[in-house]
């Protein structure tokens, strides 16, 4: 079974999808059959969501619509998981940023 | 020679120095691009499975750290570029090099703080290979030496077998570093900022990074009076472990409540509850490093620690921004900041963010046993204007049916005009001595300029008598009367503060044991 699915979820973790946050979201996303890329406007550039590279590039910080589409096998889920992982801001606590 | 620093990771190592300058060994190209590429393969695998093998004894914060640098490292769109120089000829070495400094030019460029700061992780990371392509055992320090050079890397520190001994001395670093806090949870002695460079870095050294200095070169009497230092060090550590456990007492058996001072949320990870008897301090400055936070993070941290702590108290004290503590966007820039707007003055003048820090307060106060602290209070109608705030919020939020409960109010005794009168602070709910403010401002010598250090002394007759006067008026009046400076975790100072009648001392978690130890010695 092949589908196509997007969607968009505002980012709300403090920095962004940064470096513990993008570890998290690209293993997610590793996990699915279906190819998934994020892009920060619906036009693109789109990159490829199983990257930690490529997502980091994407720099995304807090306030960021980040747009995600997946295309193949289990896109649909794929797409809820990584919606709910953001809306989750990526299971940590509050207080990741520590003054000096 | 001795060459003086500042102590970062208290303890004793006896060593050969080895310089973490050295420079990585001169990688050998290979007679084929199949063998550049599998040397590029093999050694970017040796750095996966070393970061791996790390992961298994890192702490949360360390593990984050290595995870992030293992998932960039397996992932092929990083390696990509470099095979594909390695295809048109280039030597892995070279290829990896390029391909890396490139994507580090481009975190570099970013507009984001965090993302340029993450120029250090790909360099580490890019480092890491080429250290595994080089390897020659060059770079590898012989068990127990003492490493020496400008600062470390996280990953370098945590590669290190440290089971043999050995220490860390460094010209810049800091104690507040990263480093520096995974040596002091280690163990591993470390001294930060020496003041000289050291010269000519071979031979036996002795690092005392009990009082922060190195002696290079040492003779037979510094190496003999070095060695008493050190055993006597670890003897009184491992006392001190035997005191964790037990509720502290004096030499005569008087109670002393013994609590721990944390700056972030994720310090209690790490601490039993049952070895102290709460939290005299919890700070907030940490919620307030590069942005404002809004109510919901600060009530998700303040509610961790109370759920903590379960019914021991948990003092929060508001935000004691200013002074040496910018924050952009709340603070300003003055000529004399240790004298200006910080603390309570602060808050006071920045309703709008003081509001956020009441409401998130009030609303974690049900989860636990919460007491909240003003910082830097002066005169009382600032004690008075800040109550007033947290009554309005209550109402407030009362008004909304939204869960909270009123905390018992107290003061931070850190202005001398404070420690002078206290009389005018009948009405708080506590007292809790800040020494180290207080010291600075008696003694008129900054705390954070090393010139004046000498000066800077919790001992100094002038600071003990205003301590004892405090203590005195809170046992006359029933208010309760603590401190959380680090001087309530110096076992040089703690008979001192008993003596002065002290019986309440808040102190770091890593010196709860050593604390302990030392009020037991206490003939009060």
């Amino acid at each position: 079974m092949s589908a196509t699915a997007e969607a968009t979820v505002l980012i709300t973790h403090d920095v962004g999808l940064h470096a513990r946050p993008s570890v998290k979201f690209t293993k997610l996303a590793k996990s699915f059959a279906a190819d998934v890329e994020i892009a920060l406007a619906a036009n693109g550039p789109w990159f490829d969501a199983k990257s930690i590279v490529k997502v980091m590039a994407a720099k995304a910080p807090k306030g960021t619509v980040l747009h995600i589409r997946a295309n193949g096998d289990g896109a649909d889920d794929a797409i809820r998981a990584l919606i709910e992982l953001v809306q989750r801001d990526f299971d940590e606590d509050a207080g990741h940023v520590r003054s000096a | 020679m001795r060459i003086e620093g500042v102590p970062a990771s208290a303890g004793y190592a006896e060593g050969p120095l080895f310089d973490l300058g050295r420079p990585a060994g001169i990688y050998a190209s290979k007679a084929s691009s199949a063998e550049e590429k599998a040397a590029l393969e093999a050694s970017i695998d040796k750095a996966v499975k070393r970061l791996v093998a790390m992961v298994e004894t890192a702490d949360s914060d360390a593990a984050g750290i290595l995870e992030f640098h293992i998932a960039m490292l397996e992932d092929d769109a990083l390696s990509g570029p470099a095979f594909t120089s390695i295809a048109s000829g280039k030597p892995a070495d070279a290829a990896w090099r390029q391909a890396l400094d490139a994507e580090i030019a481009g975190y570099e460029a970013s507009d984001q703080d965090y993302f340029r700061a993450r120029a250090t992780d790909l360099r580490d990371i890019r480092d890491q290979v080429l250290r595994a392509l080089t390897e020659d055992g060059g770079r590898t320090a012989p068990a127990g030496a003492i490493l020496c050079g400008e600062d470390i890397a996280p990953t370098r520190f945590l590669e290190i077998d440290w089971s043999h001994g050995g220490g860390i001395a460094l010209r810049a670093g800091s104690t507040a570093s990263h480093v520096a806090m995974l040596a002091r949870s280690r163990g591993v002695p470390m001294v930060v900022g020496l003041r000289e460079p050291l010269a000519a870095v071979a031979g036996t050294a002795l690092l005392d990074a009990e009082h922060g200095a190195i002696v290079l070169a040492p003779s037979p009497a510094e190496i003999g009076s070095f060695r008493r230092s050190s055993s006597a060090f670890a003897a009184r550590q491992g006392d001190a472990e035997t005191f964790l456990a037990r509720p502290a007492a004096t030499k005569r058996g008087t109670a002393v409540r013994v609590q721990v001072n944390i700056a972030d949320p994720r310090d209690v990870d790490a601490i039993d509850i049952a070895t102290c008897d709460g939290v005299g301090l919890m700070r907030t400055e940490f919620l307030f490093g590069k942005t404002l936070p809004d109510e919901e993070t600060q009530y998700r941290a303040y509610r961790k620690v109370l759920e903590w702590a379960g019914e021991k108290p948990v003092t929060i004290r508001t935000v004691d921004a200013g002074g040496d503590k910018p924050v952009p966007g709340f603070t300003v820039e003055e000529g004399n900041p240790f004298l200006g707007l910080r603390g309570i003055r602060l808050s006071l003048a920045r309703l709008d963010i003081f509001r956020v820090q009441i409401r998130a307060l009030l609303r974690a106060a049900p989860h636990g046993n919460l007491k909240v602290m003003f910082p830097m209070i002066a005169t009382p109608e600032e004690y008075e204007r800040a109550a007033a705030l947290f009554a309005e919020q209550h109402a407030a939020l009362a008004a909304r049916d939204i869960a909270q409960r009123m905390p018992p109010l107290g003061i931070m005794v850190e202005v001398p005009s404070v420690a002078i009168a206290p009389e005018a602070f009948a009405g708080v709910a506590f007292l809790s001595i800040g020494s180290n403010d207080l010291t600075q401002y008696v003694m008129a010598a900054a705390r954070d300029n090393a010139a004046v250090a000498h000066l800077n002394s919790v001992s100094h007759p002038a600071v003990l008598r205003l301590i004892g006067s405090v203590a005195s008026f809170g046992r006359e009046n029933g208010i309760p009367v603590s401190l959380c400076g680090d001087a309530g975790g110096d076992p040089a100072a703690i008979a001192s503060l008993l003596e002065a009648g002290l019986r309440d001392l808040s102190v770091a978690p890593a010196q709860l044991a050593m604390a302990k130890a030392a009020i037991a010695d206490v003939p009060v």
